[in-house]
C-alpha cells in the first residue's frame, strides 16, 4: 500500500466494518445512539493515528478492538462495568479487561441481526426506520441519505436523532424479537430493505448517482440478511426479487434517459449474473408462497423469456392469482389483469380492470388502453392513454402514454 | 459498482499450506456474508488453456502455457461502494498469503467492471 493519503483507506475500511462495530457496541452498551457515538470516536482515532503510524496490518480487527476499548471505558465511566462483567459471567475479582472484549466478541452475526431488528422496530415511523437502517447498517452519512432522498441534511439529521431518542425512551431492547412477534418484525425489516431498493429503482437516469446506488445498498443488506437468517424463506424471496429486478437496470432506460417498458427492453442487456443469483435465491425459498417469493417467481418468468413472445403468461397469471390471495391489493389485481389479458383473453383482463377502484392511478387507464387496443377498440384505447398522460406527474411516463395514444389510429 | 480482482503470481512447486486454503475459504464466506463477493474461482495453470489471437487480420490459436512469467491464479468479482473497498478486499486476500505462506509473492489486479455509472 502506498504511503499517500490514507484517509480514503480509513474511510473505506470503516464503512465496511461500521455496521459490525456499531452492532457489537450496541450489545455492550445497550443503546444504539451511544454505540454510534463510540464507533464515530473510533473512526476519528483511526483518522488521527493511521496517517502518522501507518495502516495497521489488520485494519478491520484494529477498528473493532479499539471500538470495544472505547465501550469498556464508557461503561466504566457509567459505573456499569462490574455489572456487565457479572452479566457475561466472568466476574472474578481479578478479571482482566480483555476478557470482556473476548466474551463479547463471538456473535457478530447475531449482533447485526439484533441491530437490524432494532433499526426497523415498529415504534419508529417508516421514514425513521429507513434513515436509521441506512445510517447504522449501510454506514451512509446523514448528508448521503439526504441526497439520496432529496431531503435536507437538517431534516434527515433530525429524523435520525429523534429515532435514536425514541428507541431509548421506549426502552427498546436490542434483541431478537420474541417468537410471538417474529413474523411481524421480520416483515418490517424486509419492507424497509425493499423500500430502499424501490427508492433507488425509481431514480431516473441523470440523477445524482447516489440514488440508483440505493438499489445496490438494498441488495447488499438483503444478501447480508440472507446469511444471517438463512431459514427464513421470505428473506431469500426478497433477495431473489431484488436481484431479478436489478438485472433489468442496464436495459430499462434508453440512451436519452427515457424509460423502456419490459416488453420493449433489449434483453441481451439484462445482467445474466444477477438473473442467475436471483434464480438461485428463489430455489432457497423451497416452494413457499410468501408475497416476496411470489413476486420473485413472476420476475423469474420474465427473466426466463429471451424474447417477449416466449413469456409464460399462463404461469404469471396463476402466480398473480395466488399473490392476490396472499397479499390482496388493487395494484396486484391490475397486474393480474395484464397477465390474464396476455395469457387468455384481453376481454377477461378488461373485466378485472373494470372492477378496480384506483383513483388517480395513471397505470389503470394505461392498462385499460392496452387491453382495449388488443381488442381492436382503438378509439376507446386512445382516450384511455390520453387520460393516463393527463394523470401522471412523471414527464417520461407522459411521453410514453402520449406516444401510445398517437399510435391508436 | 463491481470490481474484478485477478490474482497473479509465480506458481510454486509446492501446494499452498492447508491453513492458507482454510483462511481463504473463511475470507470468501465473510465477503459473501457482507454481500460483497458475487463470484470467485481458482484457475488452472495456463498449460491447461489456450490463447486465441487476432493480428494482421489473422486468427490463430496457441495452446498454453503462456510465455509470461506470472500465472493468473484466481479471480473474484466484488460488488462494492468504492475502489478503496475493492482494494481492501484484495489487501485482505494478500495479507492472508503474507501471514500464512511467507515464501509466496505475487500481485492482485483490481479492475473496475464497467457499469451504469460509467455512462451518461
Amino acid at each position: 500500500m502506498t504511503a499517500s493519503d490514507p484517509r480514503p483507506v480509513v474511510e473505506a475500511v470503516w464503512r465496511m466494518e461500521s455496521a459490525r462495530i456499531v452492532a457489537a457496541l450496541a450489545r455492550m452498551v445497550g443503546d444504539v445512539g451511544l454505540a454510534e457515538e463510540l464507533a464515530q470516536d473510533t473512526l476519528v482515532i483511526a483518522l488521527e493515528q493511521w496517517p502518522a503510524q501507518g495502516i495497521p496490518q489488520h485494519p478491520a480487527s484494529w477498528l473493532m478492538a479499539t471500538a470495544k476499548h472505547r465501550a469498556i471505558d464508557a461503561l466504566r465511566r457509567q459505573g456499569r462495568y462490574r455489572q456487565k462483567l457479572d452479566e457475561v459471567g466472568r466476574a472474578t475479582p481479578d478479571a482482566e479487561e480483555p476478557d470482556v472484549a473476548a466474551d463479547l466478541d463471538d456473535y457478530v452475526g447475531d449482533d447485526l441481526l439484533r441491530l437490524i431488528f432494532t433499526t426497523c422496530h415498529p415504534v419508529l415511523s417508516t421514514e425513521a426506520r429507513v434513515a436509521l437502517t441506512l445510517r447504522l447498517l449501510g454506514g451512509l452519512s446523514t448528508e448521503e441519505i439526504a441526497r439520496a432522498y432529496l431531503a435536507s441534511d437538517a431534516a434527515v439529521g433530525q429524523r435520525i436523532t429523534r429515532a435514536k431518542r425514541t428507541l431509548a425512551e421506549r426502552k427498546v431492547a436490542i434483541e431478537l424479537p420474541p417468537p410471538a412477534e417474529a413474523a411481524e418484525r421480520l416483515a418490517s425489516v424486509l419492507e424497509v430493505i425493499y423500500l430502499i431498493f424501490n427508492e433507488g429503482y425509481s431514480a431516473t437516469a441523470g440523477e445524482d448517482w447516489i440514488r440508483p446506488s440505493l438499489c445496490e445498498e438494498a441488495l447488499r443488506l438483503g444478501r447480508v440478511l440472507a446469511t444471517l437468517a438463512p431459514h427464513e424463506p421470505e428473506v431469500h424471496g426478497l433477495v431473489a426479487l431484488m436481484e431479478l429486478q436489478a438485472s433489468r437496470i442496464p436495459a430499462r432506460t434508453g440512451p436519452d434517459g427515457a424509460a423502456i417498458l419490459l416488453q420493449d427492453q433489449d434483453r441481451r442487456r439484462w445482467d445474466r449474473l444477477l438473473i442467475r443469483r436471483g434464480t438461485q435465491a428463489l430455489v432457497r425459498t423451497k416452494g413457499t408462497l410468501g408475497p416476496y417469493t411470489l413476486q420473485a417467481s413472476i420476475a423469474a418468468c420474465h427473466a426466463a423469456a429471451s424474447r417477449p413472445e416466449d413469456t409464460d403468461w399462463t404461469r404469471i397469471a396463476a402466480l398473480y392469482e395466488v399473490l392476490a390471495h396472499v397479499s390482496p391489493s388493487p395494484i396486484v389485481d391490475l397486474n393480474r389483469a395484464v397477465a390474464v389479458g396476455n395469457a387468455h383473453d384481453p376481454a377477461r383482463g378488461l373485466a378485472i380492470v373494470d372492477g378496480l377502484d384506483l383513483p388517480n392511478y395513471p397505470l389503470l387507464p394505461a392498462v385499460r388502453g392496452d387491453l382495449l387496443a388488443k381488442l381492436g377498440r382503438t378509439a376507446e384505447a386512445r382516450q384511455e392513454f390520453q387520460r393516463a398522460a393527463a394523470m401522471t406527474a412523471n414527464a417520461r411516463q407522459r411521453t410514453l402514454f402520449e406516444a401510445r395514444a398517437a399510435a391508436c389510429q | 459498482m463491481r470490481y474484478l480482482i485477478m490474482l497473479k503470481g509465480d506458481r510454486p512447486a509446492a501446494p499452498p499450506p492447508p491453513e492458507l486454503m482454510e483462511a481463504i475459504m473463511n475470507l470468501g464466506a465473510e465477503a459473501s456474508a457482507a454481500g460483497a463477493l458475487l463470484d470467485t474461482a481458482g484457475l488452472s495453470p495456463s498449460a491447461a488453456g489456450a490463447r486465441v489471437r487476432l493480428y494482421g487480420g489473422q486468427l490463430s490459436v496457441t495452446d498454453g502455457p503462456f510465455a509470461e512469467a506470472k500465472e493468473t491464479i484466481s479471480y473474484a468479482l466484488y460488488q462494492v461502494r468504492s475502489k478503496e473497498e475493492a482494494v481492501e478486499w484484495a489487501s485482505r486476500f494478500l495479507a492472508l498469503h503474507r501471514d500464512l505462506w511467507p515464501d509466496w509473492q505475487g500481485e492482485a489486479d483490481v479492475l473496475k467492471v464497467m457499469g451504469p455509472e460509467d455512462f451518461g
